[in-house]
């Protein structure tokens, strides 16, 4: 037989190779270029460096601030929702169930449609006066709100919406890891005595923590970097009371400020840096520690 | 497990499956069912946005004149976002199963490390549009499709090369050392016997990157812009300021964009979560 040295050539590097290049021409590169573009007044033909002004633009105006506050809101609600949410349907549909495979689908299915065909379909079903939402408020007398008009609610209502749509995903995460408990532990609470609560109590919840923890780290992510929904649904508004990061940055590219967005760029990218890596070693470090 | 269940707790169950199943059938069925009523219904009677059936069901002239709407652009525009989808999801398996293979194979490596980084933090790092379309439009890809595709499979190389490298582990190297015995080069063992063995995997990636690509939104607002090369989604987009109050050519269009990703999810929907558990989970 050959030796382990001669084997480990016949992995050539060679096989790295297009993947290399499609990602570091169209990722890695335009990552690293946006830390220079970042510090110019840009037209994509001309730049001259600027200094600091982008970035003290976008921490000055209120209507660029306001984009911080929302899009952590928005990862954080979005998130936190689907990690509960997706953790509950999750344990339900591992159990002993007649329609299990309808439930299933029925709940997976918004996650593979498009995000711009659900943003005009519940932007319809939240109209104030003729939506059907609204519609069903009535008829049990509740006067209903202004979901996306309301600049107080408008954030939250798309949040509601982006749950809809994601939690799907979470709950076959959920799935996936909690078929993965050894069945023996459930047993042996059987036999203790235990009833249904107390097997997902003290079960299912602490030993799906990986599943949980990739359903945080995805849907926070995802949060954090969201641009379409809030696109379709409310196009940042009324007034700035949606913006996200995300939407400000195309607001800016549209507006022909290569230079303030690519900026915003290097600030959401900053943003989830400081938020997530922390995040992913609290979240492996409690999950040692189990 | 079944027989330790008594008969009293089987009868309370049903119960709560009742509940979810009224439950969820309204929360996620209404809408679904509400955009396929109001692509049947003529126009007046979408516009009244009510959650009843159509009295004349005219889902085909809908969708006829959908197609017909600004010289046929929708039917450009799926030409378009079919081109897209598959050549991306296409390369995006070849190239990253390629990358998952030596990178799982070779490990400990500075080289490898290195990637793994660099290829890990593509999950988190927003991509960075602006400075990629300059880079594009150097190399003269910027508004074209296949400029297009390269970001595509760029966005999905993370994801794809973590799920193969994560499946690689369960496939025995005892497997490679056979084959190097018989005479094999490397890249007939990945092609000939490593390639198709990974097939869970390939279809995970199909199914999820396929749809993801096929519905993505941002990309072609950003690299493909204008009328004449738009996919789905952007013309489903233009739709929306010019059918203001055609309400039924809107959710007719809605539900044309929703076909192919639900022929893909009936086909393939057990698959989904098969290969999730088989890669991404325990990984």
């Amino acid at each position: 037989m050959r030796s382990v040295v001669h084997i480990e050539r016949e992995y050539s590097y060679f096989f790295l190779l297009p993947a290399t290049l499609v990602f570091g021409v169209l990722f890695l590169v335009p990552v690293l270029l946006s830390f220079f573009f970042a510090f110019t007044r840009w037209t994509l033909t001309e730049w001259n460096l600027v200094g600091w002004d982008n970035f003290i633009t976008f921490f000055s105006e209120p209507s660029l601030n306001i984009g911080f506050r929302n899009t952590l809101i928005y990862a954080v609600f979005t998130s936190g929702l689907k990690v509960i949410l997706g953790f509950l349907l999750g344990a339900f549909l591992c159990g002993p169930l007649r329609t299990r495979d309808y439930l299933r689908s029925i709940i997976f299915f918004p996650t593979i449609l498009s995000t711009i065909a659900v943003g005009i379909t519940f932007s319809t079903l939240m109209h104030p006066s003729k939506g059907l939402i609204n519609g069903v408020l009535q008829l049990i007398g509740i006067p209903g709100p202004d979901w996306l008009g309301n600049p107080h609610l408008a954030l939250f209502s798309v949040i509601l919406v982006d749950v809809w749509k994601g939690v799907g995903m979470a709950t076959v995460i959920y799935i996936a890891g909690i078929n993965a408990i050894p069945k023996d532990y459930y047993e042996a609470l059987m036999i203790d005595g235990g009833s249904s609560f107390h097997k997902v109590w003290y079960i299912t919840l602490p030993l799906s923590r990986p599943a949980m923890n990739s359903v945080i780290l995805l849907s926070f992510i995802g949060g954090l970097r969201s641009f379409d929904l809030i696109w379709t649904m409310t196009k940042g508004g009324p007034g700035f009371a949606t913006d996200l990061i995300a939407s400000i940055i195309y607001k800016q590219y549209s507006g022909g400020f290569y230079g303030l967005a690519t900026a915003g760029n290097v600030i959401l990218f900053i943003l989830i840096a400081i938020l997530v890596v922390p995040l992913n070693r609290f979240l492996i470090k409690s999950e040692v520690a189990l | 497990m079944k027989h330790f269940r008594s008969n009293s707790k089987k009868s309370l169950l049903s119960l709560g499956e009742l509940i979810a199943l009224l439950l969820v059938t309204l929360v996620f069925g209404v809408p679904l069912l509400f955009v396929f009523f109001q692509a049947g219904k003529t126009g007046p009677e979408a516009a009244l946005q009510q959650f009843v059936p159509p009295r004349h069901p005219q889902y085909l002239t809908n969708l006829q004149e959908v197609l017909r709407t600004s010289d046929y652009m929708m039917v450009r525009a799926f030409i378009n976002s079919t081109v897209l989808t598959v050549f991306s999801v296409l390369f995006l398996i070849v190239i990253s199963s390629m990358a998952g293979f030596v990178m799982e194979r070779r490990s400990h490596r500075p080289v490898v490390s290195a990637f793994h980084f660099v290829i890990l933090s593509g999950l988190m790092v927003p991509p960075s549009v602006i400075t990629t379309i300059w880079i594009l439009k150097a190399l003269h890809l910027y508004r074209t499709l296949p400029g297009l595709i390269l970001v595509e499979i760029a966005l999905g190389l993370p994801f794809s090369v973590l799920l193969y490298r994560a499946f690689l582990v369960t496939i025995p190297r005892e497997l490679d050392e056979a084959s190097f015995i018989d005479g094999c080069k490397g890249s007939t063992l990945f092609w000939k016997i490593i390639f198709p063995l990974l097939q869970p995997v390939s279809t995970t990636i199909l199914i999820l990157s396929g749809v993801t690509i096929f519905n993505d939104f941002v990309n072609p607002l950003y690299f493909l812009p204008g009328a004449e090369n738009a996919t789905i989604q952007l013309t489903l987009y233009n739709f929306i300021s010019r059918y203001n109050t055609q309400w039924h050519l809107l959710f007719a269009n809605v539900l044309l964009i929703s076909i192919p990703p639900l022929v893909l999810f009936i086909f393939f929907n057990k698959r989904i979560v098969e290969g999730m558990v088989a890669g991404s989970i325990k990984g």
